[in-house]
């Protein structure tokens, strides 16, 4: 097939830009895009990307994270965390309206934490259920009382995790049929104004935002682009402000990187934390045997795929945790450098020896269905490299409910894939070594079978600990173990790329960037 | 006669939609995956309970042959059943997107039409000279660009270069136009998409008017018209384009219902709200009922046509009887 990208970045180039959307940098409306119509404005239900990108703007979280993931107030004013761990006690404002006029109270915070989010949200689901019992003193107070300590507890206030959910909307209704999924009620700076299928969403400034001076723009569109190429172009000539993670594929986006009128951020996603990752079936040999996944490692040279495959945006993962986020530790890794030689020489060990022709093993990789994308061409990178050493790999192609029946049915011998950590690796990365998280159909769990009682108990461990310091023993030890055990393929760090107009300011407020929503963005 | 011939053929048409029902039922349930998987999958984070909820509230939990017994019993009764993604009537979606999808393709089919005959006319005349070697080069060349890319192309020197015309969309967003100002504003929108469109039929229908209308100016009726001393211009009208125009009826019925289905890519390009990319993003997300409604949807509509081409026939060349 033609590339299309390239021919049109050809065309392109020959063209001075010009906008046809050009009522002016003034114009105080943010536009972003989205690929499709969300499935539903209702965060908690279908807890996308996207839809985080929209209703961030719409609903609010308790506390909000600053950039060492350090919780600040937001809804609520204050909270406290009692000595054992087992008690958080939160005072809300009492100046936070919801859309429409009703007093957002402690109420809303143990219907959110105690019914909604549980019932409809897994990631909610995986922090609340340690919640025992919510008590409401007064109208602005929360008491949650905690089964057993979790460290995590306060990053599931984060908007992605917990959003707050108005009661007086929901409660007693089918939460999945809800009429207001479609036109939500939140107490953001933006409140919905109307959905254009098949175009537009619109949202409004909220008059009565509690925050004072927010938002600082009139209003927001997202605005549906579904091909790359459109997203490219109105990015460029100013139709939208902002270009959000993968809207615009790396291979383009050193345009816009070169281009003075946009300003690129690549730690809009710190909060999520990616890495992207190789998958390997441990049920199935070669994959079970440690020195086969070291042998794997050595032969691709990870610096390369950040910096030629995906244009330098992005870090070696040296282990489980990514960098960025709080108990990365450094010292208790074992290192997986680029070396071919050793690769060969633990293929040899483990008896894979060259047979005639020079193979010593064959096996698949499944590709990600992301159009000829990232992870294609890190797989395709990867094929060479592995051919290197004589491990002969062919790609399949899929496409998505393809690849996620067959990866959340064991059915594969490797595959790539990205995971978020969310802030703490008891919400976001435990999930893929638990053995208790081997669960056959569902996908994102422990889908490569690892089995590691030790490792098991030790994430137990750490989230049930109280002190920071505690937690982060018991998760350097984790990362001690699962680096040398090769408990997965981590490839490398994601930045997904966010770009947006010169003419806005304080657009990336924090490491949950846009899931945050636009209230502090104004005209620069 | 007529009234019992389109009667028959309504009949023929409920028939061909049971059929599409039932093929594409088991087209999409062959399809590995299903809208729970996805929706996991895209959600990032899953537990059996979710995926559980998913399957129970979609019926996905259900034994194939009761999943379609329940389906077409909603059919029957006229309910194409809810998305399952978009959690919204199917019919209310499709009927929201339709007109959107038909309006581009009418505009396609006039500016294809009137385009391609014109052209094919002017080439007709003298078979041979620079002014038919022209239209004959240039049919071939709209014919064998790929729309995507003439689409992109569109895009780049209308939109974006010369800032003429509003590359992507229906109508300006937000703008809220009503009454006339709201013609005039889709009507801008509605140029590159339906001119891209148009494009590839219409250099079919310069080749075919070209090719009958030389096959027609041989005839003895044109030399008598002619010996009558009735003006060039006038035969070439009346006589010859006239008794050229059948093949064309059969080409534009035809097109009617590829453009139906079949505007996927230069909706996508656009941004246009129709149809095609409905479907498209229906595939992706496997949303069955989303899919299976506009397939049927879209078989009535191409059976629909074919029988208002048939009807034509009659209209166009009298001695063409319905029975």
């Amino acid at each position: 097939m033609l590339d299309r990208r390239a021919m049109l970045g050809a065309a392109a180039c020959a063209l001075p830009g010009r906008s046809w959307a050009s009522a002016g940098s003034s114009r105080r409306v943010i536009t972003a895009m989205m690929t499709d119509d969300p499935a539903t404005l209702c965060y908690p239900l279908f807890n996308t990307r996207l839809t985080q990108e929209i209703c961030g703007n719409i609903n609010e979280s308790l506390l909000l994270f600053d950039w060492q993931f350090k919780p600040q107030p937001n809804l609520a004013r204050s909270f406290e965390m009692s000595p054992d761990g087992l008690t958080y006690v939160f005072h809300l404002r009492n100046d936070v309206l919801w859309h429409d006029g009703v007093p957002f109270t402690a109420k809303d915070v143990a219907f959110s934490c105690g019914v909604m989010l549980p019932q409809v949200n897994p990631r909610s689901r995986a922090a609340f259920s340690h919640i025992a019992s919510i008590k409401t003193p007064d109208r602005y107070t929360v008491e949650m009382r905690l089964s057993q300590p979790f460290s995590a507890f306060l990053l599931s206030f984060m908007a992605s995790n917990g959003p707050m959910m108005p009661a007086h909307i929901y409660e007693g209704t089918d939460f999945r049929t809800n009429p207001y999924n479609l036109k939500p009620i939140g107490t953001g700076p933006f409140k919905f104004a109307e959905w254009k299928r098949g175009q537009y969403i619109h949202l409004a400034r909220n008059e009565h935002y509690w925050k004072p001076g927010q938002p600082g723009m009139d209003g927001m569109y997202y605005r549906i682009c579904p091909t790359p190429e459109q997203r490219l172009v109105a990015m460029e000539t100013g139709a939208v402000d902002v270009a959000m993670a993968d809207d615009i594929d790396t291979v383009v986006a050193s345009r816009l990187i070169n281009n003075p009128g946009i300003v690129t951020r690549n730690d809009a996603y710190y909060g999520t934390a990616e890495i992207a990752i190789m998958e390997l079936n441990m049920r199935r040999w070669p994959f079970s045997d440690r020195r086969f996944r070291a042998a794997f490692l050595h032969a691709v040279d990870r610096e390369f795929l950040v910096k030629a495959i995906n244009f330098g945006h992005g870090k070696v993962a040296t282990g489980p945790i990514p960098s960025t986020v709080p108990y990365y530790d450094p010292k208790a890794l074992t290192l997986y450098p680029h070396d071919p030689t050793k690769a060969k020489a633990l293929l040899d060990e483990m008896g894979l020896k060259p047979k005639l022709g020079g193979s010593r093993h064959r096996f698949s990789i499944m590709l990600t269905p992301d159009g000829g994308g990232e992870m294609t061409r890190n797989a395709q990178y990867i094929k060479q490299a592995l051919a290197q050493v004589g491990l002969e790999v062919e790609l399949q192609a899929t496409d998505w409910p393809t690849q996620l029946r067959r990866s959340s049915n064991w059915e594969f011998d490797c595959a790539g894939n990205a995971y978020g950590e969310y802030g703490d690796p008891a919400i976001g990365t435990s999930r893929f070594y638990l053995s208790s998280n081997i669960r056959k159909g569902v996908p994102l769990t422990n889908e490569q079978g690892y089995v590691n009682p030790e490792v098991d108990s030790l994430f137990a461990q750490a989230a049930r600990a109280v002190t920071h310091e505690e937690a982060q023993r018991h998760y350097s030890r984790l990362q001690q173990i699962l680096t040398h055990d090769v408990a997965m393929l981590w490839l490398y760090e994601r930045y997904p790329l966010f770009f947006h107009n010169k003419r806005l300011k304080n657009v990336v407020m924090g490491p949950n960037g846009p899931s945050d929503g636009f209230g502090a963005t104004a005209l620069a | 006669m007529r009234l019992r011939y389109i009667g028959l053929r309504l009949i023929k048409t409920v028939l061909v939609t049971v059929v599409v029902v039932l093929l594409s039922f088991f087209m999409i349930h062959a399809v590995p995956g299903d809208a729970a998987t996805v929706m996991a999958g895209q959600a990032g984070y899953a537990d059996e309970t979710y995926m559980k909820n998913l399957r129970a509230e979609y019926g996905l939990d259900q034994p194939l042959p009761v999943q379609l017994w329940a389906y077409v019993d909603r059919v029957a009764h006229g309910d194409l059943g809810t998305s399952f993604v978009r959690r919204e009537k199917v019919l209310s979606i499709i009927m929201e997107r339709l007109p959107n999808t038909m309006l581009l393709d009418a505009f396609a089919l006039l500016v294809a039409a009137g385009g391609g005959i014109t052209l094919g006319a002017m080439a007709a005349r003298r078979p041979g000279s620079a002014g038919d070697s022209a239209v004959t080069t240039l049919a071939m060349l709209f014919y064998a660009v790929p729309q995507f890319w003439l689409g992109m192309m569109m895009v780049l020197v209308f939109g974006v270069w010369l800032n003429w015309l509003p590359p992507f969309g229906i109508e300006t967003m937000g703008a809220d136009y009503t009454g006339l100002a709201r013609i005039a504003d889709v009507g801008q929108h509605i140029i590159l998409p339906g001119v891209t469109l148009a494009f590839y039929f219409m250099a079919s229908y310069a080749r075919l008017t070209r090719t009958a209308m030389i096959d027609v100016a041989d005839q003895d009726f044109v030399k008598t018209a002619r010996a009558k001393g009735i003006s060039e211009r006038q035969v070439q009208r009346r006589h010859i384009l006239r008794n050229a125009l059948i093949p064309l009826v059969t080409y534009a019925g035809l097109q009617a219902s590829i453009l139906v289905g079949g505007s996927v890519l230069v909706e996508n390009v656009f941004s246009w709200p129709g149809v095609g990319t409905l479907a498209f993003q229906a595939v992706l997300a496997r949303d069955n009922p989303l899919l299976l409604g506009i397939f049927i949807v879209t078989s009535v509509l191409v059976c629909l046509f074919n029988l208002i081409t048939d009807i034509a026939y009659s209209l166009v060349d009298p001695r063409v009887e319905l029975g």
